[in-house]
């Protein structure tokens, strides 16, 4: 694996792979989640992937009933919601994703810290196109 | 890393502001916003101005590209206004395309280069469906990695709401205060999107409701009006439609000159002492804390630096509430309040008309009306009114000392000025 580019096309492909990669400055050991191939606190530009554990902590969220066209097209709405939220990942960074399992119709029994883990895709989203970030409450 | 005191090559001051009514208007494009803008603008120069004077044109535009199928809006709206064949410049930071146009042209007088600029913003949203207006907007943030996963502005937003209700304690009927308060004062705002209270929005609700034989709704306040999802239905939890600001057409523009040309125009400038501008990292992912957006403390400090005042001395600011907890956090960043307590202080009144510390007097974002790439000159509208003693209803007594606080999506840029009256 070590020959993937440090895209969001690597990400997405890994992701698919069921594998939540992110890369791992070799200057300065920052780690970046989504993975890019420039250190941001060093300037860095040797990387090595870093398989992160898929398990963290609820830093924010919320209920959307008024979503884009491509959530629209998924057939969510105003009587059908979505959660998305900030995972505070066990290794550091934050990342964000659709929330599975969370009880829609009673937001503010939601609450922050509650811990998640990451849903693999059931399968590969095919030519040009991503399957979306994806935790649940476990 | 040597740190030098940053300051303005020469002073540059406001001699005029004036806009557009907001609110949404299908039978007219930006063009036309922007003229109505340009003459507002034109008459508020006390001793009057030559258009032909202008030098150069600034834009604040976010999307006139996805919003209208207009690229390229400079030289069109330089074009609407007599202003070809003079230099016309775009600048995209999403919400605060115009804060930042108002940053560049205070720059470009500063340098030497010109002498009259017009500084301005536009934005046309209402041709597109509130989804298409939501498309449009969540793409100014990123595209790649909060878009997938369903982020759309009002749910940005509740990410930072949540945030800081599980780190403070602040309450929905708190953030409904900031609602209460700003349209209070755009109902005082002829111009205003929303030229009326929440009380005013509940009454013409049950005077409807009786006119047409329904049943009469029994909200006895504007919190009680708030609390009922009937009339206060929820876009993105926690932010229900009255914590959002809404979808918006309108221009702005404000003249600027370098001040010792200032009083050919007017005997009261208004001096620009302080311009801070920071970014941040564009996904909320990558951002450490997201109860409190860095790039508007750093924006703040480079301002007040500046400008040699402190956070106390302000006597009247505009900032940029595009929800209720935007607000909240935005007293707080520009340290108006310590972390944590903005939202007792707007339980408390205290940044309301009559406070210690009045907070967008115009109505704000909430109230007066969002078109993206106006807010920022937007704002400096309202400045210039107080300042210059012509806000009408709105009147704050004797302020010389004010700031205009502007972002960009969710903090990725953050625009800060610092006025004064001498």
């Amino acid at each position: 694996m070590a020959e993937k580019e440090f895209t969001a096309a690597s990400f997405y492909r890994f992701l698919d792979q069921k594998k939540l990669m992110g890369s791992k400055c070799k200057k300065c050991g920052a780690l970046h989640l989504p993975p890019r191939p420039l250190c941001g606190q060093c300037w860095g530009n040797e990387m090595e992937w870093f398989q992160f554990s898929g398990k963290g902590k609820l830093a924010s969220f919320s209920v959307v009933r008024v979503g884009t066209t491509m959530f629209e097209q998924k057939g969510f709405s105003r009587d059908n919601p979505y959660c998305w939220g900030l995972i505070q990942l066990n290794e550091g960074p934050r990342i964000s994703a659709l929330l599975l399992h969370a009880d829609l119709f009673r937001p503010e029994s939601i609450t922050i810290g509650q811990p998640l883990e990451v849903v693999f895709p059931e399968k590969p989203a095919g030519e040009g196109k991503r399957n979306p970030v994806t935790f649940r409450f476990s | 890393m040597v740190q030098r005191k940053k300051r303005l090559a020469r002073g540059v001051a406001v001699v005029g502001a004036g806009m557009s009514h907001f609110g949404a208007f299908k039978e007219k494009d930006s063009r036309d916003l922007f003229v109505e803008a340009f003459q507002s603008a034109l008459e508020t120069v006390e001793k009057g101005i030559d258009p032909q004077e202008i030098e150069a044109v600034y834009v604040g535009n976010l999307s006139s590209d996805c919003f209208e199928g207009q690229a390229h809006v400079a030289p069109l709206m330089a074009e609407w206004v007599g202003l070809n064949p003079k230099p016309a410049i775009r600048t995209e930071d999403a919400c605060a395309s115009s804060g930042v146009a108002l940053r560049e042209g205070i720059i470009a007088v500063a340098s030497g280069l010109y002498d009259i600029v017009l500084v301005s913003g536009v934005e046309s949203m209402n041709k597109l469906t509130t989804t298409g207006a939501t498309d449009t907007l969540a793409a100014a943030s990123d595209a790649i990695y909060e878009v997938s996963v369903g982020a759309t502005f009002p749910s940005l937003y509740a990410q930072i709401a949540t945030a800081h209700m599980a780190k403070y304690g602040t309450t929905e009927e708190q953030l409904m205060r900031v609602a209460i308060k700003n349209h209070d004062n755009g109902a005082l705002n002829p111009k205003a999107h929303f030229n009326s209270s929440i009380r005013d929005i509940m009454q013409s609700r049950i005077a409807r409701a009786k006119e047409r034989g329904q049943p009469v709704p029994s909200w006895m306040d504007e919190m009680e009006f708030l609390k009922d999802p009937s009339a206060n239905p929820i876009v993105a939890w926690p932010m229900k439609l009255f914590d959002c600001s809404p979808i918006t057409d309108g221009a702005a523009i404000a003249i600027l000159v370098s001040e010792d040309i200032a009083r050919n125009f007017t005997d009261e400038p208004i001096h620009i002492i302080g311009t801070g501008q920071a970014s941040d990292s564009q996904a909320l992912q990558g951002r450490d804390d997201i109860t409190s957006l860095k790039a508007s403390r750093l924006a703040a400090e480079q301002a007040y630096e500046m400008a040699g005042v402190t956070p106390g001395d302000i006597q009247l600011a505009e900032v940029h509430d595009c929800f209720t907890i935007a607000e909240v956090v935005a007293i707080e960043d520009l340290g108006f309040f310590k972390p944590g307590e903005g939202p007792k202080a707007a339980e408390e009144g205290r940044t309301a008309r009559g406070g210690d510390k009045p907070v967008n007097t115009s109505g704000g974002l909430k109230a007066k009306g969002h078109p993206v790439g106006a807010t920022g000159v937007g704002q400096l509208v309202e400045i210039w009114e107080q300042m210059s003693g012509h806000a009408g209803a709105r009147q704050v007594p004797g302020v010389n000392l004010t700031l205009a606080h502007n972002v960009g999506a969710s903090g990725s840029t953050v625009v800060v000025h610092i006025f004064e009256r001498r």
